[in-house]
């Protein structure tokens, strides 16, 4: 699955790995993000 | 000059089974689907469950956290029935006792009790040591029509032991949302078990010191106190000496999401050493938002509700004496805002950052304390083990640094960290709640240096998406 | 088990649509993951967030999977990923994610 071109809703975790930092990798991937969350467990 | 010392902690909590329909979670549920109540009244637990529930004796000291470890699970299978309701860090108060407490800090009138509630909180608080008689007599009891009318009018919220209507909380105006009934019962809770740990701390030193002799008191805890032109302005401090009976003194209130009573801590140690106060006194009252929070997944799983007491804390910082465990203020964990939000940086900052400073490696601080929530609430809800979370992110960082060999993960966390028991996530949970057992280890000479660690979840409340955090060292 | 923030999600998708639409998850317990996936795919399964019985059909990821992972520009991953690619059991949180795959291909 490529995520350059993909719209990415990024679900992120406090304690894994927060939303900023996805959002951070999938575009230095090539994709867009629309959505950007951290969750603090749950 | 050595740094300011821990001299007392108090660690309380309060059963809050008739309270949990009005946290945040279990409140708006019910909104949508208020048939919810009868199967959440089923799944709540009596006093002595909860007094006997193998975290709660951790937690006011009957047990040291480790030893939860042999204690098998579920642990809410098998309470203590023996499990006395006090140990040596508190009190884990019944729901009448809290009623009571909350009465007698309702400055503003707002909350009726009737007078079955209000006589077995004197006789029980009395017995506590942690009223006097007097204060007690002062609040008159309300008839049941009375706080039936009330309630009927709509302005003000039921108060319930069991399924019995015993009083009311009103909304403070007719307008202001920082004022319903809901907002004031959170601010009212917090207050009243911040009061209680603070007069539980008080009796602990009363052989050497008066309520008279504390000038500062320092509040962080979870509430926003405030009105519709300023919905978080605080001091709820000073209301909590106020009804502690410590006159002396002036405070203010600390806010930094989770982090915010360990940056209190952090905070009252800063003024006694520039010689500002010789002591200061930290409280933390309990969230009543944070009741319920995980009861869906209690009830699906046929398990008890376990988030139903509310914590409180204080802690008393003073000029150190040689014998007490010391706060190193030369060597602070903190995050800046340019240090990025990513996972690393955090623990960098939070975990390398002292331990640089101080020149130790990561095995040579005996106990790390993060946020110790209890596992047996947030597994059910598929949150996993929040402490062993971040153990693992810890060792992992060792590990990355090559201080701990890859497959010494597992020794090091079984070595260094410990099974969580704070009975909600939050800023109880982080840190904060080790520094009895702590205090009490180094005393004993059993532990050495003990690392202190929060995270503030900033993002959460939509005005930065950073991450924050703060950490310090105890040491003997 | 819950997903706060389901009706902001709703929101997003009903104006961005759900053409090239994933989520890229970064959850450290398999539990959670599986009910992302599942709330983002077929609904929520608890029935109770504004995504009850709202399929949106979005295919869920997690950031850690070695081939979403390896997509990763180099530097981004040292600062993002390498600490918790170590502290979390990788291949015991993306478990449900294979399992759901076979199941709803």
């Amino acid at each position: 699955m490529k995520l350059a071109g993909k719209r990415v809703l990024a679900i992120g975790e406090r304690d894994g790995v927060n939303g900023a930092a996805i959002e951070a990798c999938v575009r230095s991937a090539g994709a867009e993000v629309l959505y950007v969350e951290t969750q603090c467990f749950v | 000059m050595a740094f300011p010392a821990v001299t007392a902690v108090a660690n309380v909590l309060a059963h809050a089974p008739g309270l949990v329909c009005y946290g945040s979670k279990p409140v708006r549920d019910l909104r949508r689907d208020p048939a919810l109540l009868d199967a959440v009244r089923a799944r709540l637990r009596p006093y002595e469950e909860a007094v006997g529930y193998g975290p709660n004796q951790v937690y006011i000291g009957n047990l040291d956290p480790e030893a939860l470890r042999a204690l098998p699970r579920p642990w809410f299978r098998m309470p203590d029935r023996r499990a006395p309701s006090d140990g040596p860090f508190g009190d884990l108060i019944s729901e009448p006792e809290l009623l009571g407490l909350m009465r007698l800090c309702d400055r503003a009138g707002l909350m009726q009790l009737d007078a079955a509630t209000l006589a077995t909180a004197r006789e029980r608080l009395l017995r506590r040591g942690l009223v006097a008689a007097a204060e007690m007599d002062t609040p008159a009891p309300v008839r049941a029509e009375a706080i039936e009318s009330m309630i009927r009018s709509g302005e003000g919220l039921p108060l319930r032991l069991e399924d019995r209507v015993v009083g009311s909380l009103a909304r403070g105006h007719e307008e202001d949302e920082a004022l319903t009934a809901h907002v004031l019962l959170e601010n009212l809770a917090a207050k009243a078990t911040g009061v209680l740990a603070l007069r539980r701390l008080l009796t602990q030193v009363a052989g050497r010191l008066d309520p008279g002799d504390i000038p500062f008191v320092l509040a962080g805890s979870e509430e926003a106190v405030g009105d519709r032109y300023q919905r978080g302005g605080g001091n709820l401090a000073k209301a909590m000496a106020e009804d502690a009976g410590i006159g002396g003194a002036a405070g203010f209130d600390v806010k930094a999401f989770c982090a915010s009573t360990l940056y209190a801590v952090f905070d009252a140690a800063a003024l006694v050493h520039a010689g500002v106060f010789p002591r200061v006194l930290v409280v933390a009252g309990g969230s009543l938002a944070k009741l319920g929070m995980k009861y869906r997944a209690h009830l699906a799983k046929e398990m008890p509700i376990l988030e139903d007491v509310l914590a409180g804390l204080a802690v008393l910082i003073e000029r150190a004496d040689g014998r007490e465990p010391v706060v190193r203020l030369d060597t602070l964990g903190l995050h800046a805002v340019s240090s990025g939000s990513s996972q690393q940086a955090l623990v960098e900052a939070l975990v390398m950052g002292p331990l640089g400073k101080a020149g130790y490696r990561l095995t040579e601080v005996d106990r790390y304390a993060t946020e110790m929530h209890n596992p047996e609430i947030t597994e059910p809800a598929g949150s996993g083990d929040v402490p062993q979370g971040n153990y693992r992110l810890i060792a992992a960082l060792g590990a990355l640094k090559g201080e701990i060999p890859r497959d010494g993960v597992a020794e090091f966390i079984a070595a260094h960290g410990m099974p969580g028991y704070a009975p909600t996530q939050g800023h109880i949970a982080s840190a904060v709640c080790y520094l009895a057992h702590a205090l009490r280890a180094m005393r004993s000479g059993k532990m050495k240096r003990a690392l202190f660690m929060a995270k503030g979840s900033l993002f959460l409340g939509r005005m930065t998406a950073l991450s924050d955090g703060v950490s310090f060292l105890l040491e003997a | 088990m819950d997903l706060e923030g389901q009706g902001r999600i709703k929101q997003v998708v009903e104006q961005a649509g759900t053409a090239d639409v994933i989520a890229v998850l970064g959850a450290n317990s398999p539990t959670a993951v599986e009910m992302f996936a599942l709330t983002l795919k077929s609904g929520d399964p608890s029935y109770a967030g504004p995504l009850a019985g709202v399929a949106l059909g979005i295919p869920s990821f997690h950031i850690l999977e070695p081939e979403i992972a390896a997509q990763i520009a180099p530097e981004v991953y040292q600062r993002e990923l390498a600490l918790p690619a170590m502290a979390m059991d990788v291949d015991e949180v993306i478990g449900p994610l294979k399992t759901l795959r076979e199941e709803h291909p």
